[in-house]
């Protein structure tokens, strides 16, 4: 029978195979939007560590280091404060430096120079601070410290924008905007959509920060999800149309500032609603979702809002212990029936 | 490790400047006194930390650069920023929270800045201003501009590790920076030398393969040359240099403090001997640039200055309070 360990590399498999046809990879894609505004705007550079040879450890940069020496990819010591540091002080001084952290939970290394110093002082001083921070998030392999989910906390702090792309056409689009934007972007990037392919934009392409993208049209529920769960989000939906459930799926791309127009349209018409997280539960994401889809949408609702998440605890190493935690395709499609179901519902 | 300071002659000074170096002193040390007491009645909101006994660092340390370079402070600024050319209105103003202030009364005492005026901000977090003056040098290096950047942080600054992170990067990256460690003895109600490893923190600066040196902060003179030449270096693309200024904090850490862990004898030692307006009256006095007369108009021209700020920062109106969650960033959607 097959363990844990063997489904795991099976639907890792899977997932890749399923977009081999597509033409561009989730870090291409990356790279090429790095590449394109670099060329474009002298001021761009790249830091952190790892870049200039190995082009990063998910082949965000490959090629750049080539292409721009070393001035313009600059490899950094393992150093998260000064990465930030460094990054913010230049962008002060009018560049537009890109920092690359490796993972978002080596971020914690850097709290102060991101929630203290890049997140305020706009505010504070009236200074723009145009910094892009990008790491690899979400849950896949690697245990309890290289699987956090640092979304809520990065969303919470005003003065940061927060995206976390789900195609490779999102992710160009939006390094594009926000290496032109004028403060600083929280740039997530999903392990398991390392290498997931699709098209992407031309060099003038961008995709707009805040904006929220419909990834598949339907009438009777309403799926909210981004990154990786758009992905669970699709696949239950599809497996729902076999019978006969026609669910809307909406990919936020942006956490923060959340597109809650696009929610709200899409919840009037559906009146159901089932928000997919595979971050913790208290206190994240979906919570934030929830909220505002109650605020602004509450008489159109015909159920309680669903949450699928995360269980509230550190990523276990074991293959076993993770699927017991994390949120499955079979979660979202139990969840969505459990919406459509009329009547009063068991609190989860 | 030698403490450099100056020699008898003012030579290599410029001497046109030097009457104005000793007004600067004696704005910052009436403008901290006058902002204390404005604290302890009630007038800043959080309250404030003075720097009196520390005028040499700060106008030294800025004398020594060009007025387009850059300077970034901590929580105890007001010297940097006023050293830097901040007007004194604007800097009480901030103080008081009023809409005239330097950044609008967004920031405070421990907030100030002034980009126009290469005042890249003081900062709350301890270390975090090195870390904005390391940045603000790389930005200098990607622009091929030639202006250098100085971070100031304290003895207890010293202590953290991001400290050191900044002075790495900048001595790898040869990043046209000064690191400044204003050393006052004391980090809130701890002797820096009883937490503090190795024997001085020139000397574990030195480790990281960049030029190091501990100066008299007392002496503006000797401030004034080191940040020059370290400027000069920075300019040419030598890379960083490190400077521990000697100095010492009249008052306690903030405004109101009862002092338990110091001696009076400690204090009135520091006030006779090295007070740094004292000993630059000295020497120019010495040298048949100052005499009382001249000291008294300058003295008294300060004090009208401050006058003048305490009027303005009074009478300026508060900020408007529907602005209070304008420019977040363009990222920010308004409303609650
Ligand atoms: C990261 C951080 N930790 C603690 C504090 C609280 N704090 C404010 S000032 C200070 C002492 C700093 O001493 P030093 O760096 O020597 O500067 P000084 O006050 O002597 O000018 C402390 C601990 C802080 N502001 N930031």
């Amino acid at each position: 029978m097959a363990g844990p360990l063997h489904r795991r590399r099976e639907r890792l498999r899977v997932d890749q195979e399923r977009t081999m046809s597509a033409d561009v990879s989730y870090s291409t894609a990356f790279q090429q939007g790095v590449r394109e505004e670099m060329q474009r705007d002298k001021t761009v550079f790249v830091l952190g560590t790892d870049l200039f040879d190995r082009g990063g450890h998910f082949a965000q940069v490959k090629g750049l280091g080539d292409q721009f020496g070393r001035t313009r990819v600059r490899d950094s010591p393992i150093s998260e404060a000064a990465m930030v540091a460094a990054g913010v002080g230049a962008a002060l001084a009018g560049t537009r430096p890109l920092v690359d952290l490796n993972f978002m939970d080596f971020a914690y290394g850097a709290m102060d120079e991101i929630a203290n110093q890049a997140a305020k002082l706009r505010y504070m001083w009236g200074s723009p601070v145009p910094l892009v921070i990008r790491a690899t998030s979400g849950v896949a392999q690697g245990g309890a410290q290289h699987n956090n989910s640092l979304e809520p906390w990065f969303s919470g702090l005003p003065g940061l924008s927060v995206v976390s792309p789900y195609r490779p056409y999102d992710v160009k689009g939006l390094i594009k905007s926000a290496l032109r934007g004028s403060d600083p972007v929280i740039f997530m990037m999903h392990k398991k959509l390392t290498g997931a392919r699709g098209p992407v934009g031309d060099d003038t392409e961008l995709v707009d920060i805040g904006s929220a993208h419909v990834a598949r049209r339907g009438t009777d529920v309403t799926v909210v999800s981004y990154s990786y769960g758009v992905r669970l989000a699709t696949q239950a939906a599809e497996a729902l149309a076999q019978d006969g459930v026609s669910a809307e799926v909406i990919d936020l791309r942006t956490l923060y500032p959340l597109d809650t127009a696009t929610i709200v349209e899409s919840v009037r018409r559906t009146g159901r609603v089932v928000v997919v997280d595979e971050a913790p539960r208290y206190g994240g994401m979906a919570a934030e979702i929830v909220t505002s889809i109650t605020e602004s949408a509450f008489w159109y609702l015909d159920q309680p809002v669903h949450r699928v998440t995360g269980a509230h605890t550190p990523i276990p190493h074991s293959p076993a212990l993770l699927d017991a935690i994390l949120p499955t395709e079979a979660d979202v499609v139990r969840a969505v029936r459990q919406v459509l179901a009329d009547g009063p519902q068991e609190a989860r | 490790m030698t403490i450099a300071t100056s020699g008898p002659d003012l030579d290599g000074t410029p001497q046109a400047e030097l009457l104005d170096w000793l007004s600067d002193m004696l704005l910052i040390r009436r403008f901290e006194e006058v902002a204390d007491e404005l604290t302890l009645r009630g007038k800043v909101p959080g309250g404030m930390h003075a720097a009196i006994g520390q005028e040499a660092v700060a106008v030294g340390a800025v004398r020594g650069l060009r007025s387009d370079d850059i300077v970034s402070g901590t929580h105890r600024s007001h010297h940097h920023a006023l050293a830097k050319g901040l007007p004194v209105g604007g800097v009480l103003a901030e103080l008081f929270g009023k809409a005239t202030g330097v950044v609008g009364g967004r920031g405070g005492s421990m907030h100030l800045a002034d980009f126009e005026r290469g005042m890249w901000g003081s900062n709350g977090i301890v270390g975090a201003g090195l870390g904005i003056a390391m940045g603000a040098a790389l930005g200098q290096v990607v622009k091929g501009s030639d202006q250098v950047a100085l971070g100031f942080f304290g003895d207890g600054g010293a202590n953290t590790g991001r400290v050191w992170e900044f002075v790495n990067l900048a001595a790898v990256w040869k990043l046209p920076l000064i690191a400044v460690c204003e050393n006052n003895v004391y980090a809130v109600e701890t002797m820096s030398s009883q937490v503090t490893g190795g024997e001085s923190v020139a000397a574990r600066a030195a480790g990281f393969g960049l030029p190091s040196h501990q100066i008299d902060g007392q002496d503006v003179v000797a401030v004034y040359h080191a940040v020059r030449e370290a400027a000069e270096r920075g300019r040419s693309g030598g890379g960083p240099t490190f400077l521990e200024l000697l100095t010492y904090r009249y008052r306690g850490h903030n405004s109101g403090e009862v002092i338990r862990y110091r001696t009076e004898d400690e204090v009135t030692r520091w006030r006779t001997s090295k007070d740094p307006i004292e000993r630059f009256c000295a020497r120019l006095t010495e040298q048949g640039l100052l005499d009382p007369d001249e000291l008294d108009r300058r003295t008294s021209a300060a004090h009208a200055q401050v006058d003048d700020a305490v009027r303005f920062a009074e009478e300026s109106p508060w900020p408007d309070p529907s602005t209070a969650a304008e420019n977040v960033s363009a990222w920010t959607r308004s409303g609650r």
